[in-house]
């Protein structure tokens, strides 16, 4: 299999092109404009739509629009810009459209400024709009992942007729590393994808007799939240994904997702080479969150949880949190602001978590 | 006994729920002709967003797009240029098409996006109770400017198709009315007009029909088009402001 030397951004819209996503909409925002640039090229040597939209918004309607006909669609963004799509994506999930959204998180609150960050966790994993809907939340670490994730995701949304999320971040955006992408969806494949949808799609009027709706609004509301509630319960039994490191043995778990785990990993195998007992767990979906990792540790042996995330709050320390269930003292070792994680820093809250007992 | 005129059949038979008098039901209908003139009431896909327009969705035997207040000429746009052989049409009332989604109609508009859009121009938000609306003519008293529109505090009548007879892309910009059979007829020639471009591939077009509100506005039927004719007309002429 060839390797290609790649920027994180590039990777996604690569993958994305290969999935069989005919149809990008999105407003630049640093740092993901390598997204939106590689699309503008790619998407129509292969008969796809590319669209600058005049705003996020815009930009997610299109995606809904799109997606209403079938056409496998996506949109990408940062922290600020993906708060504009709330909208957009509460409509999606209301009216089971399939989509996927990524989002590079950059620093926050507010326009704050353009470095990365892991500032919203919460906002992808808990509330990306008004009307309690989830959302899938994919978390890649590298950029191997981040390309594979964005060709799976197209899958999952059509699977569950619901819009994914890529919660990446602009490290990843901006990092180059060797991947080997996934093999291209042929034309065909993309025609007969789009022709499956059409139980429900809008397109090929002429042929059907029956009228057929995209739409989120509804008077019987409360029997379709049911129904999607009871999809959520269902991928905390199929769609839950983590990755144990060295947990066998812990006695100290330090738990990362996207760029921190690749610090949360280099800093357990430091903490090795010294003879200490540390392994890591990394939800590689953030949504639905792996409660089982921690369920499955063997309290009486672990000392504790080092929870490492680029916030200011802690967001995903409470998820950490509330799946470790008072059993073992969490403590976090945070960044935010577009500041990055330090390696010394992760090292002396392991050490002092290990040392504490 | 023959049958000289029947309800178009994408019309629901049910009737509607507009109110009595108001013009929604008009428009519906003269889509629905239209459309089946033209045999493509099984092509269609109406997308709407919220508001007086949105009731439509029950009425109207197209396919359908709903989303968020504002965004159907975004959604149209996207929806048309993955599926250029469908006919798509949004249907917006003036605070979806002329404030909140104001940019999304002017940017599909400019850029000159194959679809048709019908806007009713009523002059007031009539399904949240009558709130000041961008097209609210000066003087005119709703729930949230009860003195009466000031052009100090709110501004002057925004005119839509005047505002994008400065855009380039547009090949067809008309302002209609309903308030009799002759203007009927003519809202049915643009709309027809509006369609016929989108088949054709020539690119974005709008009609705009100054619509009543009889509830809102506070009148009864007759009163309300009284209105139009007196009120509305003289701010907002009717017209074909583009045609190419």
């Amino acid at each position: 299999m060839e390797k290609i030397f790649v920027k994180g951004c590039e990777a996604v819209a690569e993958a994305a092109v290969r999935a069989g996503c005919r149809f990008f909409a999105g407003y630049p925002i640093t740092p993901q404009n390598e997204v939106p640039e590689y699309l503008a090229r790619k998407l129509p040597q292969v008969g796809g739509i590319f669209v600058q939209a005049e705003s996020e918004i815009a930009s997610i309607s299109m995606v809904f629009g799109a997606a209403a006909g079938g056409t496998r669609s996506m949109t990408s963004s940062a922290s600020t810009g993906v708060s504009l799509m709330s909208e957009g994506i509460s409509a999606l999930a209301g009216a089971h459209l399939p989509a996927v959204i990524c989002n590079f998180q950059r620093s926050g609150p507010g326009i704050s400024n353009i470095q990365p960050s892991q500032q919203d966790y919460n906002q992808a994993t808990k509330a990306h709009g008004h009307g309690a809907f989830r959302m899938l939340v994919l978390a890649p670490s590298t950029l191997q992942e981040a390309a594979d994730m964005t060709y799976r995701a197209f899958d999952l949304a059509d699977k569950y007729l619901n819009p994914v999320y890529l919660l990446l971040d602009g490290f990843t955006g901006a990092m180059m590393e060797p991947i080997v992408f996934p093999d291209p969806k042929s034309d065909e494949w993309i025609l007969e994808n789009k022709a499956s949808k059409a139980g429900w799609a809008l397109f090929d009027g002429n042929l059907r007799e029956e009228r057929r709706r995209a739409m989120g609004g509804r008077n019987d509301q409360e029997p379709d939240n049911i129904a999607s509630a009871e999809m959520y319960e269902r991928w905390k039994g199929t769609e839950v994904e983590y990755e144990e490191t060295l947990t066998d043995d812990a006695e100290l778990i330090i738990t990362a997702y996207g760029i921190s785990a690749r610090f949360a990993g280099a800093a357990v195998k430091k903490l090795r080479e010294e003879g200490l007992k540390v392994g890591l767990i990394r939800p590689v979906k953030v949504y639905p969150f792996p409660e089982e990792a921690f369920d499955k540790l063997d309290y009486t042996r672990v000392r504790g949880i080092l929870s490492v995330e680029m916030s200011i709050p802690a967001n995903f320390a409470e998820d950490v949190k509330y799946a470790a269930c008072r059993r073992a003292p969490v403590k976090t070792c945070l960044s935010s602001g577009g500041n990055i994680l330090e390696l010394d820093a992760i090292l002396d809250a392991a050490r002092e978590l290990y040392g504490s007992r | 006994m023959n049958a000289v005129y029947t309800r178009p059949k994408t019309l629901d038979a049910a009737g509607s729920t507009y109110c009595p008098g108001c013009h929604h039901a008009t428009a519906n209908k003269l889509i629905c002709e239209v459309l089946e003139e033209l045999g493509q009431e099984k092509n269609a896909v109406a997308v709407m967003g919220v508001g007086c327009c949105a009731n439509s969705f029950r009425y109207l035997g197209t396919d359908l797009i709903a989303l968020p207040h504002g965004r159907p000429c975004a959604a149209a746009s996207a929806y048309k240029k993955c599926n250029p052989d469908v006919v798509t049409f949004t249907y917006q009332g003036d605070g979806d098409l002329a404030s909140i989604g104001l940019a999304e109609t002017l940017m599909a508009a400019n850029r000159g996006d194959n679809i048709t859009v019908v806007f009713i121009n009523n002059a007031v938000y009539a399904m949240t109770g009558g709130q000041i609306a961008p097209t609210t003519l000066i003087g005119q008293k709703t729930s949230t400017a009860p003195g009466g529109r000031i052009a100090e505090e709110y501004g002057y009548p925004l005119h839509m198709c005047e505002l994008m007879g400065q855009l380039r892309a547009p090949k067809y910009l008309a302002r209609v009315a309903c308030t009799d059979v002759p203007n009927v007829r003519k809202t049915r020639a643009s709309l027809m007009k509006a369609f016929k471009n989108q088949l054709d591939g020539k690119g974005f077009s709008m009609v705009e029909i100054l619509s009543n509100c009889p509830t809102n506005w506070g009148m009864s039927a007759l009163e309300s088009i009284e209105f139009i004719e007196n009120q509305l007309i003289p701010e907002y002429p009717l017209g074909e402001y583009r045609d190419i």
